[in-house]
């Protein structure tokens, strides 16, 4: 039956294709997670009236931030393969689209991080200094739970759009199911291919977004 | 307890200079509820994180109970607020926290251990009279209920100082006396030090034992509230009085009553302290022939006495009337006569 709506599927080769994308969404989101935390509490932290203000610093992570937040994915891919090369030794399979991953989506994800804190009460974290509170004490006991519901559907939209990005890493053969899609199905011309492709796509993303929002429905006690 | 010498603090760059603490000299003893009244940028929210170094000053110095808040930093300051606690107009909880978890919270910062934290936190939920709501998130409290929240907070490290922000100015006036009564009840348990900014009169007469008045950055009046209430000196304080003292149509109601009662003369009482206590009406009647009758009174109780006001209509002759105002006079009550 599915033999005949779908006669070009592989399911075993669509199933390696999925953990893939999985493997490369997880890993990428679970480091996205952290580099973008860091440069999104040190962005807010040198910000003017912070504890750290430091107008050199914040202007300079801004910048960092901007720049790699603006250049099209496509792009940073290509432009670092060189980096890639050095870091993993090659430019192909699903290690070789991390650097890129995780370089093109973290600073988007600072910028959310950046919002996020920006929206805590000033007075709560004014309360916290009053009583005494290190600055390791305010970023992990008041800064961190204070934004977690935003910060967690911030990295909900980072991941879905960071399946986005391992679909077009799949152009330049990263694996899993954008490179399925584009070898297999567009260049073979096997529309089912990239049909069932597409719709496993669209499950992880859908999972994801169910996931995300029943965190953040848990979380927030505003 | 608390010593400010020539404080003074001044925001801005080189261009704009803002003065919001200018050349202030205070002394706060232990064990009272000091209170700082101001309007809304007289510099008293400055002021009151100047004690816990919120804010550092441009220039003087800040003694809070031996420690040179004005000149530690680091550590030591951060110690040092572990025992100058401060409670907040909107509270500033942490919503992501239960009620237990906020109060625990300056615990774990002073690094004391789990079970003694949770001993501590149930018996500041009892203090402050929300047995039962300890695992309820801020959220599902009221304001009076979240004021009490930050206050066994503030409580919970044992502190030497309680600075209170507007502790009351977001609440009604029923929950405001709930909490001004909590904080008394505090001050007089615990012996704790209490500094409170307010620009409600009726939050220094309830509670405080002295107050300080400010305008632009400069404390005009300080003293006994009673004092005061007795003999305001700035216009700013007879303003702030009058607040409490007199229904805010004052002016109306006499221009009324002068209607209503247009015979004999309409004086103004205003009694301090002991004298609300002693019968010197009964005394004026008795001994000078005049007919008296009371049109209006009002009496406010102090932490020091009582406070009040009366306005009276007397008639008889002239000559009469005249000694018995004069007799009033040396009964210490201060008289207002409205022309007629």
């Amino acid at each position: 039956m599915i033999e005949t709506y779908l006669p070009n599927v592989d399911w075993a080769k669509m199933w390696d294709a999925t953990v893939e994308t999985l493997y490369m969404t997880a890993v990428s989101t679970l480091f996205t997670f952290i580099i973008g935390l860091a440069l999104g509490i040190l962005l807010f932290l040198t910000g003017p009236g912070h504890i750290w203000a430091n107008k050199i610093v914040n202007i300079l992570t801004g910048s960092i931030v901007n720049i790699f937040r603006s250049i099209p994915f496509i792009i940073l891919i290509i432009l670092l393969i060189p980096f890639t090369k050095f870091l993993i030794g090659t430019i192909r399979g699903p290690e070789a689209a991390m650097p890129a991953l995780i370089i093109g989506a973290a600073p988007f994800y600072a910028r959310m991080v950046l919002i996020a804190l920006q929206e805590i009460d000033k007075g709560v974290l004014e309360a916290a200094r009053s009583m005494g509170a290190k600055t390791s004490t305010i970023i992990f006991k008041v800064l961190l739970p204070e934004s977690m519901p935003a910060l967690i559907s911030g990295i909900t939209v980072t991941a879905i759009a960071l399946v986005g990005y391992t679909a077009m890493a799949g152009i330049i053969g990263a694996g899993g199911l954008g490179t399925l899609a584009f070898l297999d199905g567009f260049q073979r011309s096997r529309e089912d291919v990239t049909l069932v492709a597409t719709i496993l796509i669209l499950i992880v993303v859908f999972v994801l977004q169910f996931a995300g929002d029943f965190a953040v429905k848990k979380l927030d006690k505003r | 307890m608390i010593q400010l010498a020539n404080v003074n603090k001044r925001f801005g760059t080189a261009s704009t200079v803002i003065t919001a603490v200018d050349g202030v000299n205070l002394t706060i003893e232990e064990g009272k509820i000091y209170g700082i009244i101001g309007y809304s940028g007289a510099g008293k929210s400055t002021l009151i994180r100047l004690l816990n170094g919120l804010e550092q000053p441009t220039d003087g110095s800040v003694e809070v109970n031996g420690r040179k808040i004005s000149s530690i930093g680091g550590k030591e300051l951060r110690q040092a607020r572990q025992k100058i606690s401060m409670i907040f107009q909107h509270f500033n909880l942490l919503w992501s926290r239960t009620v237990k978890e906020n109060i625990t919270f300056p615990l774990e910062i002073a690094g004391v251990k789990k079970a003694e934290r949770e001993r501590k936190a149930t018996e500041l939920i009892e203090l402050v009279g929300l047995a039962g709501r300890e695992n309820a998130y801020p959220s599902q409290l009221s304001g009076g209920q979240k004021q009490r929240v930050g206050i066994a907070r503030a409580l919970a490290n044992d502190p030497e100082v309680l600075l209170c922000d507007e502790a009351t100015s977001a609440l009604d006036p029923e929950t405001t006396d709930a909490i001004l009564d909590l904080l008394t009840s505090i001050n007089e348990r615990l012996g704790l030090t209490i500094v409170l900014i307010t620009h409600e009169m009726h939050v220094i007469r309830k509670i405080c034992h002295e107050v300080a008045v400010m305008e632009a950055g400069r404390v005009v009046e300080t003293g006994d509230v009673l004092q005061l209430f007795q003999s305001p000196k700035e216009q700013i304080t007879k303003r702030f009085v009058s607040q409490v003292t007199e229904p805010e149509d004052a002016k109306k109601v006499m221009s009324l009553m002068r209607q209503d009662y247009p015979e004999g003369t309409l004086v103004k009482l205003a009694f301090v302290g002991e004298r609300t206590e002693q019968p010197v009406l009964a005394s004026l009647i008795r001994e000078y022939p005049v007919d008296v009758s009371i049109l209006q009174g009002n009496i406010s109780q102090t932490r020091g006495g009582a406070y009040g006001t009366m306005i009276l209509q007397i008639t008889g002759e002239p000559e009469a009337t005249a000694n018995a105002i004069q007799y009033l006079h040396e009964q210490g009550v201060q008289t207002e006569v409205f022309e007629k």
